[in-house]
């Protein structure tokens, strides 16, 4: 099969994350949605690895996924705590943070 | 004998540095060290005049090279004295009438708490004014022309407490300024023309320097502008009026005999370069001329005894500063009457000072009134100085004004004949106001008022530390100007540095001398006219429009604090304005701006995650475009 | 050529940083014990600083006491010190100003009662700290002989000049406390923003100086006397427009420095708001460097758009002369006249060396370091004026002479230094400028000369308002006189301004050669005299 197929599919799973971002309030759906993001640029990676037939970009894409982990805990903590203190988990509630 | 020089300064600058530094305890003993000190000053100056008469005619001038001052690749100037005749001359005076003055100020100042301080002020005056006939370059007699002009300024405004003092004084200081600057432009233009200003390789050669007329025409005007300033000449004349709120000592010392004369001593050191600059000594005439009408005018119409003297010193200096106009005909006479005018006038101000002493510090004139019965020494030394002043035949005023008189005549066609009228005119005025001062003060009905306090005045005669000066000063105003005049003394002695042509007047002498005592009767009988013979009301009359006009100093105060003073005022005002609002105005307002756009910009900041992410989505895609489109293209 | 023995220069530095951070050192309580070693500190700068000034032998080479070391080897950047006559005479200035306002501010930071102070909040210890830190950065920028070391030490003496006036302010506010901190904080930022701007485009003209370097002679640099040989030999030519555009980079953040008209806003503030020995430290110390810099580096790199901008800069000098004079005069409050009149002298200074005459230049190196003296004495003894009685302004005082005698006459002293009176030190350096500048600009000359009219108004005005009449106030018939302390602090002062009155040729002495360097700098020399021009003729 071709592999700029591939690319494609990274492209349309990458602006459905996108979308969801801008879109959802959950910040548990977003979470998920810059995950699905992610993994596009994943998919990106391996594709453009086969392609070009040298092993940088699969390499990449396991860091990519190890710090995808890492943000998941660290994320995930931060959602929990905010629920925690307002009961909510919109995003848009969280709104302390400006000038 | 060279090494004596420094000495003359040294001794009147220790004091200065002693009394005003010592404090407290010198309190008792401080007037005593200053006179003393002064008294060092006249005696080292008359062992260097004895050993100077000793000597040749051409070898008379010593020189005293103490150190290099300012040395700047051309600009060299150096801390050095140069005793000539001229300088003598004037040392000879300053120390003399000083040492005078100082011991009158003893009784004067008895029972002022700062007595000590006054006579630091006064001796670092005597140091100041003999730095200014010694120096042997432009540039150390500028430091003794601002030097005198500070003491000035002190002394003027020594009894700080009065308002009116400390403004005469900051009045003095700063009119003294403007004559400064001229003397400093002076001092830059000697410097790019002639490569240096000292007074040697200045004036000894002036033709040969090379130097355009136009340039030495600008050093005159600059230097006549300083002497100006210094001397009281229109039209800086302004604060000599003001300024006899200072003890009254210190107009007789400074604002008569010795510091208002400096201009005239300017003017025939700088005589090589007037010579040659023929415009420039045209102006000085005419200065003078002005001048000595001017004070003449205002001194008629003064109640306040010492500004009617002071309106005389004014007119009096003008004769001499016209008289150094005339150039070599002119120099010699006008420091001869620059040398009787200091004994005269510094008697005048001293009787005049012992007068206010015996009344209660009154000095309205027509408050005073028969009070020759109460102070005859007083009256008897004043006397003679106004009989000197006027020109009384035989008196020394008599000798040095008529030889102005001669020599304005004498500088020939119209211009002379203008100048001698001037110059007559002048004799009769001054013998009508000083006609008006004896006769209001010593003659008449008493017409004594209670001071402030209610105390009526009893008159006295002063103490005998004031009395002596005035006596030794009365004789000095009877035989100066007869000792002068034997055998042409004065003139001889001064010829050296000053050089002298005699003069040719179109009249002969004793037609002009005629002329000059009948002027003086004309004005002595107009002031009996009017003041002698009816009693005189204490509450002035309103008087004629001149004579309210020369009340007001011809209305040149006036100008001043309009055009200056307002004008002055509001400018800086309008300037602070500006400073702040448009100046600052700016760089307050680049603040704004950023603050106001800063202000703007953090409203995009709000706190949405999901609009940061929009912004990022949209930079990205932004960026992806253009990168896109840099490859199409 | 660097000289390998003991690094005088450095040690002049680093002795009163290493002060600094010893007084910081110094426990709360033991305030007492961080003056007298602030106060020690800045003496022993001084002996070094005259050890240097000893060294130093005026007919040497231009650079003298060099050191040179490696700092930034990838770009060219090197630790070089070096001091030239006028060098010397800038660090003496500082070293001798410095224990005098130490001794001047002896009890100024002291913890208002009431206050907390404790083991991190120690403003009197913070305070010397700070003067000495200063005096740190001031030497090395004066012994610099790197651009780029020059830039560093001119920016980060902003750091402890901000604290200066921000957090040691005047106490005597009209409009109280409050609004006294308002105000000063306002003037400590506009002081650092100002101050940093310029800086900021020195630091783009020092990039491209090097860029310019780096192009025409291989390997960039920022030693002075490096890019003075490749001139020198024709190696390096810097094109017109570069040049120029060079010379305005360093020239604004210098005239900012200055501060030349109308660049001048932040100093009145500055000197107004902070207490009166920091306001020293700003106008006798810190703005010199700015026109000290601009006779080295703006003169020395780029000696061609320096002849370029010379109109324009005597322009601006003479506005400032005249128009600082007048502001001045219209001033209600002691020291921010005192801050006008030294725009007003900047002017001088400015003029003095733009007029590229060896008179002009040597006066006004000269009036560097007499100026320095003078407005010191001047200010130090308005600071204790005001402290005396709480306020700044000049309608709050009058007749303070009949009560306080010493004090007067020492505030007349240190005013008719600042009108330049003849007999004082001020007096030659005027002089001088006015006849370097009269003996090229005549114009210039006659106009700045109007200068010192003015100087006798604001000066005399400001002694009559304040020192003469009678004393109607309550606060001034009990205003006690000069203490002990303070006559120590004004005394030597005083004496200065009368010995170099007198006797400057130890100072001439030193100045005039490197003047002459900075003249064959710009390649000019003196005017002739129309004398010299007749004897040519013969």
């Amino acid at each position: 099969m071709d592999p700029v197929n591939y690319l494609y599919l990274a492209a349309l799973l990458f602006t459905i994350g996108a979308f969801g971002v801008l879109i959802r309030r959950n910040a548990i759906v977003v979470f998920m949605c810059i995950e699905l993001m992610l993994n596009a640029a994943n998919l990106t990676l391996v594709a453009f690895s086969r392609m070009h037939g040298n092993l940088d970009g699969q390499i990449m894409a396991f860091f990519v996924m190890v710090v995808a982990a890492a943000e998941v805990v660290v994320g995930l903590a931060i959602i929990v705590m905010l629920y925690r203190s307002r009961h909510s988990a919109s995003v848009d509630d969280a709104s302390l943070m400006k000038l | 004998m060279e090494s004596l020089i420094g000495l003359l300064v040294a001794a009147p600058l220790l004091g200065a540095a002693v009394l005003l530094c010592g404090g407290q305890r010198l309190n008792r003993t401080g007037h005593l060290l200053g006179t003393a000190l002064a008294a060092v000053s006249f005696v080292v100056a008359a062992v260097l005049f004895f050993d100077m008469v000793g000597r040749d005619t051409d070898d008379r001038a010593l020189h005293q090279h103490l150190w290099s001052w300012v040395p700047v690749n051309e600009f060299q100037a150096d801390i050095a004295f140069q005793l000539d005749q001229l300088s003598m001359t004037f040392v000879l005076l300053i120390t003399g009438v000083g040492t005078l003055i100082h011991l009158y100020s003893i009784g004067y100042m008895e029972h002022d708490e700062r007595r000590r301080r006054f006579f630091g002020y006064l001796n670092l005056f005597l140091a100041s004014m003999l730095v200014l006939v010694l120096a042997d370059n432009f540039l150390l007699l500028y430091v003794g022309w601002e030097g005198v002009g500070l003491a000035s300024y002190l002394l003027i405004g020594f009894w700080q407490h009065k308002k009116s003092a400390a403004t005469a004084a900051k009045k003095a200081f700063v009119v003294n300024r403007v004559g400064d600057a001229g003397l400093a432009i002076a001092i830059f233009l000697m410097f790019t023309t002639f490569g240096t200003f000292a007074f040697g390789p200045v004036l000894d050669d002036v033709e040969a320097s090379g130097a355009s007329q136009a340039t030495l025409t600008g050093i005159g005007l600059m230097l006549l502008l300083a002497a100006c300033g210094k001397s009281a000449q229109v039209p800086l004349q302004s604060w000599l009026g003001d300024a006899m709120e200072g003890p009254t000592p210190v107009s007789a010392l400074i604002h008569a005999a010795t510091m208002v004369t400096a201009g005239v001593y300017l003017i025939t050191r700088s005589g090589a370069i007037f010579n040659a600059a023929p415009d420039a000594q045209t102006v000085v005439v005419v200065v003078g001329a002005v001048t000595l009408l001017f004070g003449a005018i205002v001194g008629c119409a003064k109640d306040d005894i010492k500004k009617a003297l002071a309106g005389s010193t004014m007119s009096q200096i003008g004769y001499m500063i016209l008289a150094a106009g005339l150039g070599p005909i002119g120099y010699a006479f006008a420091i001869m009457h620059l040398v009787t005018h200091g004994f005269f006038k510094a008697g005048l101000f001293l009787g005049a000072g012992s007068v206010m002493h015996g009344m209660n510090e009154e000095v309205d004139m027509r408050k005073y009134g028969g009070l020759r019965k109460y102070m005859p020494v007083t009256f008897i030394t004043f006397g003679l100085g106004y009989l000197a002043i006027i020109g009384f035949p035989g008196l020394s005023g008599f000798f040095s004004k008529d030889a102005i008189i001669e020599a304005a005549f004498a500088k020939g066609g119209t211009q002379g004949w203008i100048l001698g009228v001037v110059t007559l005119l002048g004799a009769a005025i001054t013998a009508y106001y000083m006609t008006r001062v004896m006769l209001l003060t010593f003659f008449g009905e008493k017409r004594w008022q209670p001071d402030a306090e209610g105390n009526m005045p009893h008159p006295h005669e002063s103490p005998k530390t004031m009395v002596i000066p005035m006596v030794v000063l009365a004789f000095g105003s009877v035989f100066a100007g007869g000792l002068f005049k034997w055998g042409d003394a004065f003139v001889n002695w001064l010829e050296p540095v000053t050089q002298f042509e005699h003069g040719h007047p179109p009249l002969s002498v004793p037609v002009i001398t005629g002329l000059t005592v009948v002027v003086l009767l004309i004005g002595v009988g107009a002031a009996w006219f009017q003041y002698g013979r009816a009693a005189i009301p204490v509450v002035a009359p309103r008087g004629s429009l001149l004579t309210r006009a020369a009340r007001r100093d011809l209305l040149q105060d006036d100008f001043n604090h309009v055009v200056l003073v307002r004008g002055g005022e509001h400018l800086t005002r309008s300037l602070v304005y500006v400073d702040n609002k448009i100046v600052d105005g700016a760089v307050n307002g680049t603040a704004a701006f950023y603050g106001g756009l800063s202000g703007r910009l953090r409203r995009a900041q709000n706190g949405f995650a999901r609009s940061y992410a929009v912004s990022m989505f949209g930079g990205a895609a932004l960026l992806v475009a253009a990168t896109l489109l840099m490859r199409a293209v | 050529m660097a000289d390998m023995s003991f690094p005088l220069l450095t040690a002049t530095a680093v002795l009163p940083a290493l002060g600094a951070v010893a007084t910081a050192a110094v426990p709360a309580a033991r305030r007492t014990v961080a003056k007298w070693l602030a106060f020690a500190v800045s003496l022993g700068t001084l002996a070094l600083a005259l050890v240097v000034a000893m060294r130093f032998d005026p007919g040497g080479d231009r650079y003298q006491l060099t050191e040179s070391r490696s700092w930034i080897a990838d770009f060219g950047v090197r630790y070089e010190l070096g001091v030239d006559g006028i060098g010397v005479a800038m660090i003496a200035l500082t070293a001798v100003l410095i224990p005098f306002v130490i001794a001047a501010g002896w009890n100024d930071a002291d913890p208002v009662e009431g206050e907390k102070t404790g083991r991190s909040w120690r403003p009197t210890q913070g305070f010397f700290a700070l003067i000495l830190m200063v005096e740190a950065m001031v030497i090395i920028s004066f012994a610099a002989t790197d651009v780029f070391l020059f830039y560093v030490f001119f920016e980060a003496m902003l750091i402890p000049m901000y604290f200066l006036i921000g957090g040691f302010g005047d106490r005597a506010h009209s409009r109280g406390e409050e609004e006294g901190a308002k105000q000063r904080s306002y003037a400590a930022v506009k002081f650092l923003l100002y101050n940093l701007a310029g800086g900021l485009v020195m630091l783009a003209a020092v990039v491209g100086l090097y860029v310019v370097t780096a192009d025409q002679l291989g390997e960039g640099t920022f030693s002075l006397q490096q890019i003075a040989e490749a001139r020198a030999s024709g190696e390096l030519t810097m094109g017109t427009n570069a040049e120029r555009m060079l010379f305005l980079g360093f020239f604004i953040a210098f005239a900012i420095k200055a501060p030349l008209w109308p660049l001048h806003t932040w100093l009145p503030n500055a000197m107004g708001e902070s207490t009166s020995p920091v306001a020293v430290l700003i106008t006798a110390v810190v703005d010199k460097v700015g026109t000290f810099a601009m006779l080295r580096f703006c003169l020395g790199l780029f000696p061609e758009a320096s002849a370029w901008a010379t109109p324009a800069v005597i322009a601006l000098a003479l506005i400032s002369i005249i128009y600082g004079a007048l502001l001045a005069i219209g001033q209600r409050d002691i020291k921010r006249l005192v801050a006008y009149a030294s725009i007003s002298h900047f002017g001088f200074i400015v003029l003095g060396i733009f007029a590229m005459t060896s008179q002009g230049q040597g006066g006004a190196t000269l009036y560097m370091v007499f100026h320095g003296i003078s407005t010191a004495a001047l200010m130090l003894v308005a600071g204790f004026l005001i402290s005396r009685r709480g306020s700044r302004l000049i309608a709050d005082y009058g007749g303070v002479q009949k009560t306080a005698p010493v004090l007067a006459g020492t505030f007349l002293v240190g005013g008719l230094a600042t009108l330049s009176l003849p007999g004082l030190a001020p007096f030659i350096s005027e002089f001088l400028v006015l006849v370097g500048t009269f003996s090229r600009y005549p114009v210039a000359g006659i106009v700045a000369t109007a200068g010192i009219v003015l100087a006798a108004v604001y000066v005399l005005l400001l002694y009559q308002r304040t020192m003469t009449g009678p004393v109607e106030k309550p606060e001034i018939a009990k205003m006690p006189d000069l203490r002990p302390r303070e006559i120590a602090v004004v005394a030597p002062l005083i004496a200065m301004l009368i010995f170099f009155g007198l006797f400057p040729k130890p100072l001439t002495e030193i100045v005039n050669p490197a003047v002459e360097h900075t003249m064959s700098d710009v390649r000019k020399t003196d005017p002739e005299t129309a004398q010299s021009d007749a004897e040519a003729a013969k």
